[in-house]
């Protein structure tokens, strides 16, 4: 049994599993339940001045079958009166003492508003505060949520206002709403940030109705750009936690958010720098107890391994993470199928055909039974192959003996630059 | 011996609760999720293994993406009987069994997506085809079963004037009134036979060629002549007693069961069926769901040469059916009242000796004898040839099949091709429904290329 707590930036928790700042965190009775379910913690849903929601508010993206490939939203922060909350907040902690409970907050942009909502928040006893820089939908058309997150300059500032009245850690919940997500979580970093937590939802808009024309969700015939999560955007937030875990200058622990379904993608946030992971989407489709999956998963992940406790795998895979010229030109792999387990469904064949590099022929054996072969020499080792089969290990990427050193695009720029420059001198000369 | 029991019939609600559809067809989720399943293959070998070659993944992308339309159009512009052959199709045999999932997995459901695409089809109401415009030729098509209502269909769509000539009261041959009603509904053949009539095909039914209207007519007034006639009822055995009462030619005794009214008092009976092939299981489940209290199917081989499906087979064991291996009829015994009340059989052995059909011969073990009570007896040992009408044509045959060049279907006729089952046997054609749709496409075909190449002129141009 490996241990599975966790501390981000000096909030404890029983296991790396919280709840993300959302529906699901909406009440006492719903934390609650997700803490009895197996939950370490939860960022409870943004409290701010209540709001109005509207009927509808969610749409999802189901793909070829399966339900919410990605899910939309367009709800707002809390509905309820901040006294409902602070009362609710303050029992769920009694009951939990040991489970994180983290408060979501957002206000306008000014300081007397944070420091009045930090203080009353902290006097009911949190683990911690996280200021919602994120949302992108509704809020923001306030000058709240990804509104000000947008603007380095407006979290830099916030963030510093309320580690002025802040007693807890602070994270700075980003949006990926933005050019380079690095710029906003140094400005929050700036400000005095404890931990950065990332991403919030992505603008979206999560379909048309086909049929009535009608966008989707839509609320009376009119529809408004939604956020975008669940497992479609799992490499969005994991790229953007990875540049965050690699920039020096974003020195703070992170939590990672953005369509962590499983203990599988708990595993990659983990090794890719997150401390933690915030979950939502798999919660909503599943309920609370999809939690016990993800921890018996990642247990036996971990003893499997042999790793004793999981902080250990924050940022292993960091290093690994470069950029493109920084990529050994000379490295080759070539698919190889394996005629015995290949089903012989083409698809490699026709995806290779007509969208890569023509290299996979379909032949017929001796005994006139069809298989497939890849001319290895014309193969750019793309995996599109690997990717389109159905079935799994029929093709292998097999790295193949290189003739030439490694050498990076950098490295070849570099040799050139020094080529250059010694011949320009000996024209001089 | 009086051994007859009173039989009676089944009340009208019970026959049409025993003889409905008993698979039940994909509820929308099934077929989105089976839809989804499928890998959409390139060069997919169900396409190959299909008769009529219908694209099949293309169909199932098209279930999957909610395009019933397209996909009922896809399959039925490859099989005009498609909605049939949904249903009885061999499937292992052929799409599902050559589907790549077989060994990974489990292979997809391509029948029963065919059936769900194809019965959005039929309730929808929709025509999916529309005829090319005339090209002022006229064929005359002999038979309206699947081989023939294909060939009608493509030729329809390609500008040809068309009557078909049936002589039963309703097209769709084996479809309508051969293959048991709760595997294929009626109705699903006659919506086929609909969709061809739609294209302006005219369908004289009741008509008999060499009887109600001559060969020299239909070669006078047509370009040209497919013969898609199928094949007849059940041969005579051979033995005392078959004119009992009682006793049933199982082409008869099924197409009896297509109606609204139970036709046999089977309710109690006990009934041998002679015979191990479709027809014969088709004969055993029938009587099974007409009452009958036992059902003993009486063949004088094994079930390793048994010529039925083996899904039939399976079929047949779940209704109860009784298999009587290397049992061979010798004679039917009836009472006073020329009731059947006994079938004597004699055991049979299989010899080392090798008949024709490369199947070891089965030879009777003396004093093997013995009788079966029994309250009827169905015979079902293979169909007639259609000797009289082919011999009418005067159309080159052996024992019946007639003779074709199966490239082009064409007889020893020049004018005449001929399709389906009038074409099987002797090593010669498949016995499908959906091999008949596809001769009986190739057929239409042929006759177009020859009037492309002109090669082949009208019949007022040119006297053969």
């Amino acid at each position: 049994m490996a241990d599975l707590r966790i501390n981000l930036t000096g909030i404890p928790s029983p296991n790396p599993f919280w709840l993300a700042s959302a529906p699901p965190t909406n009440t006492g009775y719903q934390v609650q339940r997700a803490f009895e379910a197996g939950w370490g913690g939860a960022v409870w849903k943004t409290l701010g001045d209540p709001i109005i929601n509207t009927s509808s508010r969610f749409a999802a993206v189901h793909f070829n079958g399966q339900r919410v490939a990605g899910f939309n939203n367009i709800e707002l922060i809390t509905d309820r009166p901040l006294e409902v909350n602070l009362k609710e907040i303050y029992e769920t902690k009694k009951r939990f003492p040991n489970h994180a409970v983290v408060v979501s907050l957002m206000v306008e942009p000014k300081r007397e508003k944070w420091h009045e909502i930090v203080k009353k928040v902290e006097a009911v006893g949190v683990d911690g505060l996280e200021l919602n820089f994120g949302c992108p939908h509704g809020m923001a058309e306030r000058g709240m949520g990804s509104a000000s997150g947008q603007q380095p300059d407006l979290v830099e500032m916030q963030t510093m206002w309320a580690k002025e009245a802040a007693q807890t850690p602070v994270i700075v919940k980003l949006t990926p709403n933005i050019t380079d997500i690095t710029v906003v979580a140094r400005h929050a970093v700036m400000g005095g940030a404890d931990a950065v937590s990332l991403i919030n939802t992505i603008n979206s808009l999560a379909g048309v109705d086909i049929h009535t024309w009608n966008t989707v969700p839509h609320v009376g015939g009119k529809g408004a750009h939604g956020g975008y999560c669940g497992p479609a955007v799992k490499p969005i937030a994991l790229s953007m936690v990875a540049e965050c875990a690699k920039d020096p200058k974003v020195s703070v622990p992170i939590s990672g958010i953005g369509g962590i379904s499983s203990w599988q993608d708990t595993v990659e946030f983990m090794l890719m720098g997150a401390t933690n992971v915030q979950i939502c989407t798999a919660a909503m489709h599943h309920g609370f107890r999809i939690v016990e999956e993800m921890i018996d998963g990642l247990n036996n992940y971990l003893d499997d391994k042999g790793i004793a406790k999981v902080t250990d795998l924050i940022g292993q895979t960091v290093p690994k993470y470069s950029t493109w010229g920084e990529l050994d030109l000379n490295y080759q792999v070539v698919a190889r199928i394996n005629a015995e387990t290949c089903i012989n469904c083409n698809k490699c064949h026709i995806a290779c055909e007509d969208t890569s590099h023509q290299c996979i022929d379909r032949l017929t054996d001796a005994n006139g039974k069809a298989y497939l072969k890849v001319r290895e020499e014309d193969c750019v080792g793309c995996n599109l192959c690997a990717i389109v089969c159905p079935v799994d290990g029929v093709i292998d990427m097999v790295e193949v003996q290189g003739t030439h050193a490694p050498m990076t695009w950098n490295d070849r720029q570099k040799a050139l630059a020094r080529k250059n420059s010694e011949s320009s001198e000996m024209e001089a000369v | 011996m009086d051994n007859h029991k009173e039989l009676t019939r089944l009340t009208p609600e019970a026959f049409a609760n025993n003889f409905a559809e008993t698979v039940p067809g994909l509820t929308r989720k099934a077929a989105m999720e089976e839809s989804n399943r499928c890998l959409y293959c390139y060069d997919a070998p169900c396409i190959k293994a299909c008769p009529t070659s219908i694209n099949i993944p293309s169909f199932i992308k098209r279930i999957a993406t909610d395009n019933l339309k397209g996909s009922a159009t896809a399959i039925m512009d490859a099989n005009p009987v498609g909605a049939s052959c949904a249903r009885v199709c061999p499937t292992e045999e052929l799409c599902e069994g050559a589907c790549v999932l077989n060994d990974e997995s489990e292979p997809i459901k391509i029948g029963l997506l065919q059936r769900y695409a194809t019965d959005w089809a039929v309730q929808s109401g929709q025509t999916l085809f529309k005829p090319g415009p005339s090209n002022g030729r006229k064929v005359a098509i002999i038979g309206g079963g699947p081989a023939g209502l294909s060939a009608a269909r493509e030729l329809a769509r390609d500008g040809f004037a068309v009557v078909v000539f049936e002589a039963k009261p309703q097209a769709g041959g084996l479809d309508t009134y051969g293959i048991v009603s709760f595997r294929l509904p009626q109705s699903i053949s006659l919506w086929e036979v609909e969709q061809v009539e739609k294209l302006g095909v005219e369908i004289r039914t009741g008509i008999r060629v060499g009887v109600d209207v001559t060969v020299e007519e239909l070669l006078a007034e047509y370009d040209a002549i497919i013969l898609a006639a199928g094949m007849g009822n059940v041969p005579n055995l051979g033995i005392e007693g078959e004119q009992l009462e009682g006793v049933y030619d199982a082409i008869e005794y099924v197409e009896a069961t297509k109606s609204d009214v139970p036709p046999y008092p089977i309710v109690g009976a006990r009934v041998a069926v002679i015979g191990a092939g479709n027809t014969a299981i088709d004969a055993a489940t029938c009587s099974v769901r007409l009452g009958a209290s036992n059902v003993k199917m009486v063949y004088r081989r094994t079930k390793d040469e048994m010529t039925a499906y083996d899904f039939e087979y399976e079929f047949a064991k779940q209704e109860g059916v009784e298999f009587s291996w290397l049992t061979a009829p010798k004679r039917i015994l009836g009472d006073s009242f020329g009731r059947v009340t006994h079938l004597e059989c004699v055991r049979m052995e299989l010899s080392n000796a090798l008949g024709k059909d490369g199947r070891r011969i089965p030879t009777p073990i003396e004093g093997s004898e013995f009788l079966l009570p029994v309250d009827a007896v169905i015979l079902a040992i293979g169909q007639k040839r259609h000797h009289g009408l082919i011999d009418l044509l005067g159309l080159e045959h052996d024992r019946g099949v007639v003779l074709i060049d199966e490239t082009t279907r064409g007889t020893s006729h020049p004018r005449i091709f001929a399709a389906g089952d009038i074409v099987f046997g002797n090593g010669q054609g498949e016995a499908m429904v959906v091999s008949a749709a596809e001769q009986g496409k190739q057929a239409a075909y042929a006759i177009s290329r020859h009037f492309a190449s002109s090669s082949f002129h009208s019949n007022d141009s040119v006297a053969i």
